[in-house]
C-alpha cells in the first residue's frame, strides 16, 4: 500500500519557511530603492575589452556635466573597473540607515562596485566548500547584484548606469531583478567578431522587452576594421548615437549624451 | 517546504534550527498531534546553496541587513571595507562581554560590524542587557548565521 501523501496546497497551514515570501520581499526592496531613480541604463554588450566601462565612466561624466544626477553600478563583480575609471578614492563604505553610502566621485557621481569591497588586488571569492562552488557561484552572483541595487543608498537620480560584464547572463538577472524594464546601450567595436556578439547580446535584450537606446561604436579610427555599428543599427532599428575615437574629447561624450534622450 | 507526519495526517510545525558543525543545517518540525520530532539536515553544498539565496529556512527572525548575503559569502572582502555609522550604536545599546568582545574580535573584518549589528538588534528586542558568548551562540542558531 502506498503511503497516503497530501500535496503542499492541501497542507493549509502556513509555510513557516516562506521562501517564496522571502523572495518577494527582496524583490520590493530593489522596488523601493529604485523609486526615485528616473531611468536606469544597461551598459551592454556580448563581448569583454570593447570599451563598455569607458563609455559608461565617459557617460556617467557628461550627464554630471549637464547637471543631472547620476549613480554607475559596477556589475562586473569579477572585474570591476569603474571606481578607477571614475577616480574613486579607496574609501570605507558607511552603513547608515540600514543601506550602504555609495562612494561620490569630485563631479557628484555616485557609485558602487565590487573592487570597493575586495582586499587590494584579489578576486572576488566566495565561502564554502571549493569543490561544488560552481553550484552557486552564479546565485551568489545574482544575489550581489540584488543588493548593490537595492541596499545602496542611491537616492534621487535621474539615471542609474548598469556597466555589466561580457555576456548576456548579468544582464537577464538584471531584468529580472528590475520593476521595470531597463534602457540598454549597446557598446561594440567595428569589427564582425565584435558585432556578432552584441547581436547576441540585444537579441536577448529586445525578447525580454528591454528598450534599447542605440548602439555606441568604439575605437573607431584606431586598428580595427568592420562597420559594425551601422549593421547592428539597421538589423534592429536602432540609431548609432555615436562613434567613439580613441581618446575622445569630452565633446563626443555630450553629443553622445544628447542623443540618448531622457530626463533633463 | 512544509513537513507532513504522515502517520498523524498533520502538517508538522517548525521548531527551531541548528548549526551541529560540518557544514550541516538542520531544521527541526514536530508533528502537533503525536509530538514527533524529525529534523532536515542539509549537507554543506545545501546549506551554501540556501544561503546564497538569501533566505532562511524555517523563516526570518530579524530584518534583512544591507548587503547581507555579499557580506555573509564574499571570502576576499577588505578587512576595513565597511564603517558602521556611530550614531546607531549610542542609547540602549546592550553591553558587550570581554569574552563576547573577544569572539567578535575573531570574526573578520569584512562582516564584522554586520554581526555585531545583528547581535545587538537580537540582544535588544529581547531585552538582553549583556551579550555573552552563550547569547551569542543562541542567537547563531535562531538567526540560521550559517558559519559565524
Ligand atoms: N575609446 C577609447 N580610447 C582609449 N582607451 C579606451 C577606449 N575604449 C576603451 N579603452 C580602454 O580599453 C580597455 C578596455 O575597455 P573597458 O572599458 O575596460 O572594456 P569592457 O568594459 O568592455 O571590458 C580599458 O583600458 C579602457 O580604458
Ligand atoms: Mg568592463
Amino acid at each position: 500500500m502506498p503511503l497516503n501523501i497530501r500535496t503542499y496546497h492541501e497542507l493549509t497551514e502556513a509555510d513557516q519557511s516562506g521562501l517564496p515570501e522571502q523572495i518577494g520581499a527582496q524583490r520590493r526592496r530593489v522596488a523601493d530603492r529604485l523609486a526615485t531613480v528616473r531611468r536606469v541604463v544597461a551598459v551592454l554588450s556580448g563581448k569583454g575589452g570593447v570599451g563598455k566601462s569607458f563609455v559608461t565612466a565617459g557617460v556617467a561624466r557628461a550627464l554630471a556635466r549637464t547637471g543631472r544626477a547620476v549613480g554607475v553600478l559596477d556589475a562586473d563583480f569579477n572585474g570591476p573597473t569603474a571606481p578607477q575609471l571614475l577616480d574613486l578614492p579607496v574609501a570605507r563604505c558607511t552603513v547608515r540607515d540600514n543601506a550602504i553610502e555609495p562612494v561620490v566621485s569630485s563631479e557628484g557621481i555616485r557609485c558602487f562596485s565590487m573592487a570597493m569591497l575586495l582586499e587590494e588586488g584579489q578576486p572576488l571569492a566566495f565561502r564554502g566548500p571549493e569543490a561544488e562552488g560552481h553550484v552557486w557561484r552564479g546565485t551568489l552572483e545574482a544575489a550581489a547584484l540584488r543588493e548593490f541595487l537595492a541596499d545602496v543608498a542611491w537616492g534621487s537620480l535621474d539615471e542609474l548606469l548598469v556597466d555589466l560584464p561580457p555576456g548576456v547572463q548579468r544582464f537577464t538577472e538584471l531584468i529580472e531583478l528590475l520593476p521595470v524594464s531597463p534602457a540598454v546601450l549597446a557598446v561594440t567595436i567595428p569589427t564582425p567578431e565584435s558585432r556578432d556578439a552584441v547581436r547576441r547580446a540585444l537579441r536577448a535584450a529586445v525578447e525580454r522587452g528591454a528598450h534599447v537606446l542605440g548602439v555606441v561604436e568604439n575605437m573607431v579610427g584606431g586598428g580595427f576594421s568592420g562597420t559594425a555599428g551601422d549593421e547592428l543599427a539597421a538589423e534592429f532599428g536602432i540609431p548609432v548615437l555615436a562613434r567613439i575615437p580613441w581618446h575622445p574629447a569630452p565633446d563626443t561624450w555630450d553629443e553622445l549624451v544628447r542623443n540618448m534622450g531622457g530626463a533633463s | 517546504m512544509k513537513f507532513l507526519c504522515v502517520e498523524c495526517d498533520r502538517q508538522m510545525r517548525f521548531e527551531e534550527r541548528q548549526l551541529p558543525g560540518d557544514g550541516t543545517l538542520a531544521a527541526a518540525f514536530k508533528c502537533p498531534a503525536c509530538g514527533r520530532v524529525v529534523a532536515l539536515l542539509t549537507n554543506p553544498m545545501e546549506t551554501q546553496l540556501v544561503a546564497s539565496l538569501g533566505v532562511k529556512i524555517g523563516g526570518r527572525t530579524i530584518d534583512e541587513q544591507p548587503l547581507e548575503t555579499v557580506r555573509s559569502n564574499v571570502a576576499s572582502g577588505r578587512e576595513d571595507a565597511f564603517t558602521d555609522d556611530a550614531k546607531r550604536e549610542s542609547g540602549s545599546a546592550p553591553a558587550w562581554s570581554a569574552e563576547a568582545q573577544e569572539r567578535l574580535a575573531r570574526v573578520p573584518g569584512f562582516v564584522r560590524g554586520m554581526v555585531k549589528r545583528i547581535y545587538a538588534d537580537y540582544a535588544k528586542q529581547r531585552g538582553i542587557a549583556e551579550i555573552t558568548p552563550a547569547v551569542m551562540d543562541t542567537a547563531r542558531t535562531d538567526l540560521g548565521l550559517e558559519g559565524m
